[in-house]
This record gives C-alpha cells, sequence and structure tokens, in this order.
C-alpha cells in the first residue's frame, strides 16, 4: 500500500521527526514559490495560513498526539472551493477580490485534519475549458513539458501535483475536470460518485454534474483524500451517506472480475492512446481479470447532452454575478441596466459568455422542448445503459482523453473541436458515476496517457482497487516523476 | 349589453415558519436591513438551499384546509430573472409539479371557488430607495411564501373580498400565517376579464399585480372592469397583459408590452431533491390540524348550547376559541364562560388586532375555576361579574378576592335556624300561605336572602320553608 504513496511516505516522515511539518512547508512554499513562474500553477500562495497550520501540526507531534493520515500534509485547492478569508476567484476576472465569508465543507474537514493548505490552484474561468488557459491568471503549463497544456479545467491542481509542489490537490469534475488534466500530466485523479463528496462551498459551475475529488500522484494517496472528504453533509442536499470508505479495500485480489471495454469509447482515438489503452488491458489479463467488450451505442449523444444540460445550469448558476454584491464591477455606467450588462461583459471570459448563451438559449420558450427536455429524457437513456452495463462487468475500462496533452493555444482555435476532446469523460458526470484516471504509458510524443476506469455509483472501494493493482503490477512502466520541485 | 365581471386571484401567502425555507435566517418581520441574512439566503457562490420541512407541513396543512390533494411526489424550479433584489438571480419556486392541486375555499353563498394549485417558494429581498441611491435588503429574501392560485371563479368585487377573507381566516386559524396585507405578508395578482352576460367563453385578461389592501383591490377590479368594458362597447380588443395599480390616480397602466414578455426558463433546481410527502406524513399532519372552524360553530352548538351569533364571533380567532374551551369545558355552565369573554373581556379589548392577540391577564384555567364556583352554588352570578373585574384587573384567581365567608355557603343548620327566625317574623306571611296563598312564601324567601347575603339557593330555601311551615 505504502510503495507510491506520498501522503504515507510524509506522514510518516512528520511522525519519526525527520522533518518537522514547518521545514517541509517551507519546501514546498519555496519550491512552489521558484517553479510558479514556469507552471502557473498557483493563483495565489498561502504562506502565513500554511506556515500557521504546519506549526500547530508540530506542536501536536511533539506533544505525541494521535494524527489523521492528512495531518500536515501540503496541499492546494481549485480556486472554486471557497475558503474563509481568502480570495476565491474561479479565475474569472468577474470574481476579483471576493473573499468568501465561509468555508466550502471540504476545507473545513481538510482544515481539521491539518491538512497544510499551500494556496489556491490555477483553472479555468468558471471550470469551463480544457486547458486551463481560460482562467483569467493565464494557464498552467505542463511539467513534463511546458510547451504543452496541464489539461483542465483542474490544471492547476493536476500541475502542483504533477510537479511536486504538493502532495495532493481538491479539484472539480464536470465533465473531465479532474480525469483530464490527470491523465495530461502523467497522475491520478479521482472523481467520485455524484453525491459522494459535499458540493458546499464548491462555486457551481454545473449542478447536477459537478463534484470535488482528489488529483495525486498514487491510487492510495486518492483513496486517503476520498475517505477524508467523502461524508454526508447536510448543508447539501444531494450529498449521500452512501459512501464506503476505499482505502481499506486496497490490496483485495482481482482474479475473476470483468473489465468491460465499450467500443463506441475506442472510436476516434489516437492510435498511440489506442495502444497504451490495450497494454493495460494486458495486465489487467495478467492479473486474472477478464476483459470483455461490449456496446453502448448510447454514448454518442453523451456531448450534447452534456453540453445542452451543463450550459443550461451554468446560464442559470453565473447569473448573479452582476457587480451589485460582491467582485467586479464595471467602472462607468449611467443606470443600474448598463452597470449589469458591462460588469457581465468585461467580467466574464469568451468561453463562459459563449456557454451561458448556449445555455439560455436551450432554455428558453419554443427551444426547450427540442433540447432541454430532449437532452434530459437522454439523460436517462444513459443512465439505464450504464446500470445495464454495471450487470454484466465489474468496472469499465476506456481512455480519459483521446490524446495527449494539447500544445498551448490549441484549444481556442475551435471551440467544438475542444468540446468534442471530452467524449470519454463526460458519460461519467452524465450518470453521476465514479471514474478515476491513472497514468497508463506515454504517447508518441513521450507525452503521459491515462486509463479511465469507471464503477457504479458508490463503487469506489471496488473502483479504487481495481486501480490500485493496475499502479503495483505497471507503475514503473507507465509513471514517470518530474525532476523539478520538492525532492524527497 | 351587459357584461359579466370574471376574476382569478394569485395569492402569496408568506408563512410563520420561524426560520427561512432555505436556511436557518429568522422571518421576522422589520430587523435593520440585512440583519436577518447569511451566505445563504444572500446567495454567495457555492452557497446550497435546504428545505426546511416546517415549510412543506404548513403548505401541506394550507392545502388540507383548503381541500386539495396533497402530491405525493414534487419539486422544486428554478425562476430565471434579473432584479437586485433577487441575489441569485432566480427564485426558487416550483413550476410544473406543485404541493397541492385541486382545492377549493366555500362562499357564505355556498358557491365553492376552485382553487387550481399551492405552491411553495421563497421571496425576495427589497429595494430601498434614498436620497437617490438604492440600497437592498436581503432580510426577506428567503422567506417562505405559498402561491394560492384560484380559477377564474370570482364574480364580483364582494366575492374576491370576501374569497380573501375567508382564506384570511383559514390560514390563521390553522396558524401557518398571519395574512396582514399591510405589513405584505398577503398580496394579490389579479387576473380581470370581462364577457358579455350569457357568453361562455371567458374574455381576454389583464392581471393586475401585487395589490395590498382590500380597498385598492377593489377599486382596481371596478377601474379594470370599466376598461375593458369601454374598449369592447367601442370595438376594441382587451390586450393579455400585465398591469399596475396607482393609488394615487386610481387608475391601472400597462406594465410592459408583449415584446418583452418574461420568458423565465424554468428548470428543475438541481440543489434539491423531489419532496415526497407520504401517506403517513400527510395523516400525521392531518391529525395535528386544528378543528375546521365551520365545523367547530356547529360544535360550539350542539356541545356547549351556545346561540349561534356567539359561537362565530367566540370562533372568529382561534386563541379566542381556544381559551373559551379551556375555560368551558366540563362547567355546567359553558355559556356564562362565552358571556364572560363575549362581554367583559372583549369590553377590553379595542382592536381587532386586539383579539387577535388575546393577550388576556386572566387565564383560561382561572376563568374555568371562577365557573367552577358558579357550577358548584359556591357563589351566585352578581359575584361571577364583580369578581372577574376584580381578576381583570389585577390577573390574580379567583380564590384572592372572595372571602372564606362568601366561599363558606351555609350550612343545613344554619340555614334550618335562618328560616325558622324569619317565619316567626313573619307570622303573617305564614299564615297566609298555611291558608292556602302561595304567594305569601317570597316575602318569607325574601327575608331568608338578606339575612344569607345572597348565598343561600332560593329553590331549597323555598322548599325548606315550606316544610317548617307544614309541620
Amino acid at each position: 500500500m505504502e510503495q507510491y504513496s506520498l501522503i504515507l511516505k510524509l506522514g510518516k516522515l512528520l511522525r519519526s521527526g525527520e522533518i518537522s511539518c514547518t521545514e517541509l512547508t517551507q519546501k514546498f512554499l519555496s519550491a512552489a514559490e521558484k517553479e510558479n513562474k514556469r507552471l502557473n500553477a498557483f493563483v495565489k500562495l498561502t504562506p502565513e495560513t500554511a506556515l500557521k497550520t504546519a506549526a500547530e501540526v508540530d506542536r501536536k507531534l511533539a506533544a505525541k498526539e494521535e494524527l489523521p493520515p492528512l495531518a500536515g500534509i501540503p496541499m492546494t485547492l481549485k480556486d472554486n472551493i471557497s475558503t474563509n478569508g481568502m480570495e476565491t476567484t474561479c479565475c474569472s476576472k468577474i470574481l476579483k477580490g471576493y473573499v468568501p465569508i465561509y468555508d466550502a465543507t471540504v476545507w473545513k474537514i481538510l482544515k481539521e485534519q491539518h491538512a497544510v493548505l499551500l494556496g489556491k490552484a490555477n483553472m479555468d474561468e468558471f471550470a469551463m475549458g480544457s486547458s486551463c488557459e481560460t482562467s483569467c491568471f493565464g494557464g498552467a503549463k505542463n511539467p513534463h513539458n511546458t510547451q504543452r497544456v496541464a489539461g483542465g479545467s483542474s490544471g492547476g491542481a493536476a500541475c502542483a501535483v504533477a510537479g511536486n509542489l504538493a502532495a495532493f490537490s481538491l479539484g472539480s469534475d464536470t465533465g473531465g475536470s479532474i480525469r483530464q488534466p490527470a491523465s495530461f500530466c502523467g497522475i491520478v485523479g479521482l472523481k467520485p460518485t455524484y453525491g459522494a463528496v459535499s458540493r458546499y462551498g464548491l462555486i457551481a459551475y454545473a449542478s447536477s454534474f459537478d463534484q470535488i475529488g482528489p488529483l495525486t500522484q498514487s491510487v492510495a494517496d486518492s483513496a486517503l483524500v476520498y475517505d477524508a472528504i467523502a461524508k454526508y453533509d447536510p448543508m447539501d442536499s444531494t450529498s449521500s451517506k452512501k459512501a464506503l470508505p476505499a482505502f481499506s479495500s486496497l490490496g483485495k485480489d482481482i482474479r475473476g472480475i470483468k473489465i468491460g471495454v465499450p467500443k463506441e469509447y475506442l472510436e476516434g482515438i489516437r492510435e498511440d492512446v489506442k495502444s497504451a489503452l490495450q497494454s493495460a488491458l494486458k495486465v489487467y489479463e495478467s492479473l486474472g481479470a477478464e476483459i470483455v467488450e461490449f456496446s453502448m451505442p448510447s454514448i454518442k449523444y453523451s456531448l450534447p447532452v452534456y453540453y445542452i444540460l451543463a450550459c443550461a445550469e451554468a446560464s442559470s448558476n453565473l447569473g448573479r454575478y452582476d457587480g451589485i454584491r460582491y467582485g467586479y464591477r464595471t467602472d462607468h455606467y449611467a443606470d443600474r441596466n448598463e452597470m449589469i450588462c458591462k460588469t457581465r461583459s468585461e467580467g466574464f471570459g469568451a468561453e463562459v459568455k459563449r456557454r451561458i448563451l448556449l445555455g439560455t438559449y436551450v432554455l428558453s420558450s419554443g427551444y426547450y422542448d427540442a433540447f432541454y427536455k430532449k437532452a434530459q429524457n437522454l439523460r436517462g437513456t444513459l443512465i439505464k445503459a450504464f446500470e445495464d452495463a454495471f450487470a454484466h462487468c465489474d468496472v469499465i475500462a476506456a481512455p480519459t482523453v483521446p490524446m495527449t496533452a494539447f500544445p498551448l493555444n490549441f484549444t481556442a482555435r475551435d471551440a467544438v473541436e475542444t468540446y468534442l476532446t471530452d467524449i470519454c469523460t463526460v458519460p461519467v458526470n452524465i450518470a453521476g458515476l465514479p471514474g478515476i484516471s491513472v497514468p497508463c504509458g506515454f504517447g508518441s510524443d513521450s507525452m503521459p496517457v491515462g486509463l479511465q476506469l469507471i464503477g457504479a455509483r458508490f463503487s469506489e472501494p471496488a473502483l479504487l482497487n481495481t486501480a490500485f493493482q493496475y499502479e503495483q503490477a505497471a507503475r514503473s512502466d507507465v509513471f514517470r516523476a518530474v525532476e523539478t520541485g520538492v525532492a524527497l | 349589453m351587459n357584461y359579466e365581471l370574471v376574476c382569478g386571484l394569485e395569492t402569496h401567502v408568506e408563512l410563520s415558519t420561524k426560520t427561512k425555507i432555505f436556511c436557518s435566517c429568522s422571518t421576522k418581520f422589520g430587523g435593520e436591513p440585512n440583519t436577518h441574512c447569511c451566505p445563504i439566503c444572500i446567495g454567495l457562490p457555492g452557497t446550497l438551499p435546504k428545505l426546511n420541512k416546517a415549510v412543506v407541513e404548513y403548505a401541506v396543512m394550507a392545502g388540507l384546509a383548503t381541500n386539495c390533494k396533497i402530491s405525493p411526489v414534487s419539486k422544486m424550479d428554478r425562476k430565471n430573472y434579473v432584479y437586485p433584489d433577487l441575489s441569485k438571480a432566480y427564485q426558487i419556486s416550483q413550476y410544473d409539479m406543485p404541493l397541492c392541486r385541486n382545492g377549493w375555499v366555500e362562499l357564505s353563498s355556498g358557491r365553492r371557488i376552485r382553487l387550481n394549485r399551492i405552491h411553495i417558494e421563497e421571496d425576495a429581498g427589497k429595494l430601498v430607495h434614498d436620497r437617490g441611491n438604492t440600497f437592498v435588503d436581503y432580510n426577506r429574501g428567503g422567506v417562505p411564501l405559498i402561491e394560492i392560485v384560484t380559477e377564474p371563479d370570482l364574480r364580483s368585487i364582494a366575492e374576491v373580498q370576501e374569497y380573501v377573507e375567508k382564506l384570511q381566516m383559514i390560514l390563521r386559524y390553522i396558524g401557518v400565517s398571519d395574512c396582514k396585507m399591510q405589513e405584505g405578508s398577503l398580496r394579490c395578482d389579479v387576473n380581470v376579464s370581462v364577457r358579455p352576460a350569457g357568453q361562455e367563453p371567458f374574455g381576454t385578461r389583464a392581471e393586475i399585480k401585487n395589490m395590498n389592501s382590500f380597498a385598492h383591490m377593489a377599486k382596481a377590479i371596478e377601474y379594470e372592469y370599466d376598461r375593458q368594458v369601454d374598449l369592447l362597447m367601442s370595438g376594441e380588443k382587451v390586450v393579455q397583459e400585465t398591469r399596475r395599480y396607482d393609488e394615487s390616480s386610481g387608475c391601472t397602466e400597462g406594465m410592459r408590452g408583449k415584446e418583452d414578455a418574461d420568458d423565465y426558463r424554468y428548470f428543475r433546481e438541481p440543489d434539491l431533491v423531489t419532496i415526497l410527502v407520504s401517506d403517513e406524513m400527510r395523516e400525521t399532519i392531518q391529525k395535528r390540524m386544528p378543528e375546521d372552524p365551520q365545523k367547530r360553530i356547529q360544535r360550539f352548538l350542539s356541545e356547549y348550547q351556545l346561540p349561534e351569533a356567539d359561537a362565530r364571533l367566540l370562533i372568529e380567532h382561534r386563541r379566542i376559541a381556544d381559551y373559551f374551551e379551556a375555560a368551558a369545558k366540563g362547567t355546567k355552565n359553558p355559556r356564562t364562560a362565552a358571556n364572560c369573554i363575549l362581554g367583559q373581556i372583549f369590553a377590553r379589548l379595542g382592536t381587532e388586532a386586539e383579539k387577535e392577540q388575546f393577550n388576556v391577564t386572566v387565564s383560561p384555567e382561572n376563568l374555568h375555576a371562577l365557573i367552577l364556583l358558579l357550577d358548584t352554588g359556591k357563589i351566585r352570578m352578581n359575584l361571577v361579574k364583580s369578581t372577574l373585574e376584580k381578576m381583570l384587573d389585577s390577573g390574580k384567581p379567583a380564590s384572592d378576592f372572595l372571602s372564606e365567608k362568601d366561599l363558606a355557603g351555609i350550612s343545613a343548620d344554619d340555614l334550618k335556624a335562618i328560616c325558622e327566625k324569619a317565619i316567626s317574623d313573619n307570622e303573617r306571611a305564614a299564615a297566609d300561605y298555611r291558608a292556602g296563598k302561595e304567594k305569601a312564601l317570597k316575602a318569607i324567601l325574601g327575608s331568608v336572602m338578606k339575612a344569607t347575603r345572597g348565598r343561600a339557593n332560593p329553590q331549597e330555601t323555598e322548599k325548606l320553608l315550606a316544610d317548617i311551615i307544614r309541620r
């Protein structure tokens, strides 16, 4: 279990007294400060809070207090997770200067565990994008090659972990925003079952799709973070009591499990990505798993369903940014209406505007039935298709992204072309399922490729164990550590 | 040609739950601006609504009290529109699956005004204009509302008024709202159309928004009726639109044209789960509901033998009816209890508001104790009145004002002695009685009552006197 777990390794170092939490935090802070100019993973560093927590952890360690696994572990939060007293912007000009007066539930939990927050991580504006480049702070770069993007929308969160600038990050995944950058950056990213982790304090993009989850260097680390944050929260009506701890399931034999591979997921996939996937499936066969190819024709509806429903919800969720109560307000205006119009025109970036317009359109009277209602019905069809699939297999395997990390400025060229690259990740969000991306090798451009595993609702223990077994068997062939950042 | 008035009402009623519909802030009216607020009800980014169960229960009570079917499954929707008093730029409401459907409210004529639906939603904050500046106060934002929608069943201003009064009475009675029009806890949108008398199809309607007093509502409907009739008589058409009533001119005026008609882009609120009202929950609420006021009147007539007019007065406010029952239950003189309330107690409550509050110094238990003294013959009616006055003045129980002697009654031996003395003092009257003059006994009785200061029971005493004289 402990072999690849950075969190357990750091925990041991702290508990043995080999390094103090303050020293460890300082190491990460100075690395972050140095590397951030190059990688742009953080939009804000929070050294004061970090060192304060570290000092407290050191006191507790000195007093031989029992500490939870995440105590003293340096980490980041995506900048759409509300932090009381710390600016939270969603990397949008419209929220510049907005300082929440309450904590997101996940941050509250991590605070109670004494996790050390290094700073807020870069992201696509309001989590809308696949490259992190719609951020008003500019995009995060890929630590494996800074001419490539870190991915998105949780680009900064992935970049920080892959670049050894944080032991773990919390990101959010609405259509692939945790798994895709994890895949691009060669790390592990878990999108939990919808309802497993509280959304309270996560600034909404698309409420029925959004889910917070971990980005880590290993499956065990994702399990540890998942176990900490997957708690029922009365503040979130869609949160569930069904989530089960995952870490204790790691290591279980997977002989005889059935891994389903829907052939629709393999259409239009770049050849080098496909062959990385096929090698991964071979590893599973060698572990005694049975690979079952099958067809899920309704997968083809995923992209339109996702973009219609997510944009519809976004158009409503983003209506509140009017410059009246918080955030950015335009300088010159004659009256209230002009103030709201100019604030929104100047405050939102092009991608966000595109999705607000699309969402407003599909909900408008006269178009509702043709778009929103139809998409809602097809969402039901897709949910049913996955239920049927899980009657025949334990886990579904697919690529995370049809390609490796985009070159810089690639996504700005064609919005629809970019949307198409979400094809493998959105079905999971549509159906509210858990999905994980684990590194499974490299493309012909020597950039990391991700293997995506999908489970039935609340099957995280089995899903993470399936990923864990692969990692144990193939880690040295498929994972490449980046040289920069904190070396331990 | 004669035109018939056709009205339908959409009534917004603030529920009197302690906390708001989606957070735990107070719903109290007034308060310094933005002091009954939290991250949720000011819609800060990342916050989520959490449905207050009491709101569902109150709305179900309102539905049951107005004969509605309660939906076992309903949901919340977002109604999107931009206005500074709406902090999220959408109102969480119910669109196509309201909590209650198909009810009715009966008017005194026996006509039933059908209710199409009752749904729950959140109120918005309000704009405050001050010296050229506009401020927003979100205290009211998130206060729970029910919207009660009638079918176009109302045919006169009097019916509209009676319907609203009836609704107020019912909702106050079951305790779900104080229904104060002047404080805005009950507001009406009135849909008005006209049609030639005898014609089946309805005319085109205009909706007059936000009526907050009976007087304005009556004037607005009257104006709107005349306006529409004039239009039709002169061969023009009524346009379907939203209109505003201008209090100073007494006129209604169009608020916006058709081209910029609202499109609220309703869709299901993804942050809330389906609302389920099980049979069990509905029955529990039903059991907890106070008795239907109409049925209660009937029961007051039969159980307490009250005159109907008295029963109606007592029922009007639930607190008074409850007070009466607590005082009258188990006594032989429920009518005395009613008279005490309607006479002496009401005399001290000047306004309707005071009656509704019914803050009375005498507890129903103390009034009950006073009536019991009457029941057991320990005191007489004249003493009830004067004692109650003293109780009302001081808030103290009856026992504080009645002397030992007042309450002691008269022992049989004492009464016999007093009677014997009275007979010997009135020899002539006794002789007359012996001679067959029944009335002569009254004179002797009078002197006994005088001697006992009214404490003796006249019937018993008369019998005793007759016995002694005959012996």
